[in-house]
């Protein structure tokens, strides 16, 4: 992973996007498991159309997920401060999911050097199904070395 | 019945093992592809007590009990028809595999929109781990759709 250096990043700049491979059923499956949500609105078909839903959907946590390797693909996970999320609408079986993060604010408090990050997720028809934002932490400016 | 009176209601600790095994399987469930998430060595050689848990792994260890909606329940929520609004996370240690953590919920907000068509909750969880230390702070947001 490559050190990020505080001046070297400028509002705007955008972080390398990620694109997931479409979410299958198995993919729901292998979630529940492994993230105790064994909510049956997210597996069991037969429930969620008993339900009132067309279909299961995916957990807002696979998403979340998702919009965390984002980051964590971006600077190690130790420089993340804070990360928070909102669940915009429902993500589908068979969504391809796309994360997006751009900084949108460089701040210096007490020495630590932080950048203030925008974060989206779209489907493969660029619909928003997430929005977020985060705070990572990044090395001391370059200059002068 | 989700009302204001039940801001500031804490639910009772939870302490859970962080198990290795399932920190690999969620690395396999999400598409994990950097090793320190699912492999001990790699883990150790950046530093990590082990397998280091992902930044969202808090709310796993919060659901990490037979029935992962009993906090939903208690507070007369139907968790089939509850929605996920939103979810955030601050970071202070990290939480490894082999730790024991202990979780701390409580409600912290309460409120309606739309005249009541839509109730939400606000929890606030607070996860230790076996040294004391605090790891992470994390507030989710449900929304009941009845």
């Amino acid at each position: 992973m490559k050190e990020i250096f505080f001046d070297q990043i400028a509002i705007g700049e955008q972080l390398p996007s990620l694109t997931k491979p479409p979410i299958t059923r198995t993919t729901l499956a292998y979630f529940c498991g492994a993230s105790n949500d064994h909510n049956p609105v997210h597996v069991d078909s037969d429930f969620a159309r008993a339900a009132g839903a067309d279909d299961v959907f995916v957990h807002g946590m696979l998403d979340m997920a998702y919009m965390a390797q984002l980051l964590t693909g971006w600077v190690p996970q130790a420089a993340i401060r804070s990360f928070g999320v909102k669940f915009g609408a429902i993500v589908y079986v068979g969504d391809t999911i796309t994360c997006h993060g751009e900084v949108v604010d460089k701040v210096e408090i007490d020495g630590v050097y932080i950048l203030k990050l925008k974060l989206k997720a779209v489907d493969q028809k660029g619909e928003s199904k997430l929005t977020g934002d985060a705070q990572v932490r990044v090395s001391a400016p370059k200059v002068g070395e | 019945m989700l009302d204001k009176t039940l801001i500031g209601k804490s639910f009772p600790a939870l302490m859970v093992d962080v198990e290795k095994w399932q920190l690999k399987f969620f690395a396999k469930a999400v598409g994990e592809e950097n090793p320190i998430y699912f492999d001990e060595e790699s883990a150790i050689a950046e530093g990590y007590r082990s397998i280091l848990a992902p930044p969202t792994y808090g709310v796993t260890l919060g659901c990490a009990v037979p029935d992962p909606f009993f906090r939903a329940k208690a507070v007369g929520l139907d968790a089939t028809r509850i929605l996920h609004t939103a979810q955030s996370f601050e970071y202070f240690e990290p939480i490894c595999g082999g730790d024991q953590i202990t979780l701390v919920a409580t409600i912290t907000d309460v409120f309606e929109k739309r005249r009541g068509a839509f109730k939400f909750m606000v929890e606030e969880t607070v996860a230790t781990n076996q040294l004391g230390q605090l790891t992470t702070r994390f507030r989710q947001t449900v929304v009941d759709r009845a």
